[in-house]
């Protein structure tokens, strides 16, 4: 195994994080409204376990009736691979960008596959950072560049089950009779604490590189920098995940403390956007806060202002922290000690 | 003017918990459902709903932990003179 860095060029292409298949003599052999009985093509199920596994997804976009199109992906044994199908009469493009838009990713890390010329320069012409493919290339499609990610954590593993999961959620919320109060104490959500083992590490620094929002400081540190601190005695790098009673939604937070005499200095503190909305991006701050209570020692915390972090200045404010100075685009906030804040009664919170 | 901030405030807070035993003092972060998203679209909220900018100064607890809270600090947001 290699150790990746953080390099990003931005001037290369993403990384394909969603495939989106036509069906008609793409996925299948045939037309199904026309020939009725259709054959799974040789080799699309094998290429879409092998992008799945690799965390990247799979969707379908088809102009088709949708319920003989679903049930025979069914059939066919696809459709558990699929997340978002689109399956209607209207333009492939504005399929594609539903998906994109249900998955919550940009278009330029979306692929399309279709036989036709005609709808792959469609969805070429609406959305240009879509990269289309021939479904006669089907065989040469995981050897790719775009389709190789720099590396495969567990995390994007189970990728396409937490997605799943999220679908789940989205669908119980939005039927749910009661307020957001009740239907996140109807969770059951389980919040997990941990220092960073070797092995979490390259989600570890995936999670600095990818989160944007809910990132206090942007710093990004490489796989090896978060190995020596996972192993300094000066430093707490801590993983944290969350499980609800529809599953994992994996690692989702982290923090690195570098630790002082007096005091210790919150150097990173992010989590994931998936979970903004669940209530749990004060839970390892107040871990912190709680820690460095025991402890004895003043909690500070490093914050650099972005277009994009502001919820993050705000989780720090109203957790008890103020300003202490500032230098170089770099503020200091330090918690005022005052109140040793609880966990939320809503989850249960494991401190490992 | 203070009744109106203060209904319009109820009224945006009961779309996340039941506000009708909610007094005017109680601390609303201390019923526990508060989420980061939540205390960033209360920030927003203010800001649209009432036209103001919040800046980083005001951002502490005390002006947004109750009803009450949340009315004072609109209103002194809104007859401070502004400069334009």
């Amino acid at each position: 195994m290699t150790l990746a860095h953080p390099v990003r060029d931005e001037a290369t292409a993403k990384t394909v994080k969603c495939v989106v298949w036509d069906l008609d003599n793409t996925v299948w052999d045939g037309i199904l409204l026309e020939d009725g009985e259709v054959r799974l093509r040789p080799g699309v199920l094998e290429v879409m376990r092998e992008l799945d596994e690799r965390g990247i997804l799979n969707s379908v976009a088809s102009r088709n009736e949708h319920g003989p199109a679903m049930a025979k992906l069914v059939e066919l044994g696809v459709a558990e691979y699929l997340l978002h199908p689109q399956i209607n009469w209207g333009p492939k493009s504005a399929s594609v960008a539903a998906i994109a838009a249900a998955v919550n990713i940009g278009v330029d890390t979306l692929a399309f596959v279709d036989d036709q010329p005609f709808e792959r320069d469609e969805v070429a012409h609406a959305l240009p950072e879509v990269l289309c493919l021939d479904a006669a290339d089907l065989g040469a499609i995981p050897a790719l560049e775009r389709m190789v990610p720099r590396f495969v954590t567990d995390n994007a593993k189970r990728r396409r089950v937490m997605y799943q999961a999220d679908a789940q959620r989205s669908e119980a919320e939005q039927s749910h009779d009661g307020t957001p109060a009740e239907f996140l104490a109807a969770l059951d959500m389980r919040f997990a604490i941990a220092p960073a083992q070797r092995l979490d590490l390259q989600r570890a620094e995936e999670l600095t590189v990818r989160t944007n929002q809910l990132n206090a400081t942007g710093y990004t540190y490489s796989y090896e920098e978060l190995d020596e601190f996972r192993r300094s005695a000066d430093h707490d790098l801590l993983i944290a995940s969350l499980d609800d009673r529809y599953g994992t939604y994996g690692q989702i937070g982290l923090s690195l403390v570098e630790r002082g005499a007096r005091a210790w200095t919150v150097k990173l503190l992010l989590m994931s956007c998936r979970v903004m909305s669940r209530g749990v991006g004060s839970v390892l701050l107040n871990h912190l806060i709680r820690e460095a209570a025991a402890a004895g020692v003043a909690l500070r915390a490093e914050f650099v202002p972005t277009e994009r972090n502001r919820t993050m200045y705000v989780t720090y404010k109203f957790a008890g922290f103020r300003e202490v100075s500032e230098s170089g685009g770099v503020v200091v906030l330090e918690h005022d000690g005052t109140e040793v804040p609880g966990f939320p009664p809503y989850m249960t919170v494991q401190v490992g | 003017m203070s009744t109106d901030i203060r209904t319009r405030v109820i009224g945006y807070l009961s779309r996340y918990f039941p506000v009708s035993d909610l007094a005017d003092t109680d601390d609303i972060f201390k019923r526990g459902f508060v989420s980061s998203m939540f205390a960033m679209q209360l920030v927003a909220f203010v800001e649209q709903e009432f036209a103001v900018v919040v800046e980083n100064e005001d951002l502490e607890l005390d002006n947004f932990r109750s009803v009450a809270a949340l009315e004072r600090f609109v209103r002194g947001k809104l007859s401070a003179p502004v400069a334009s």
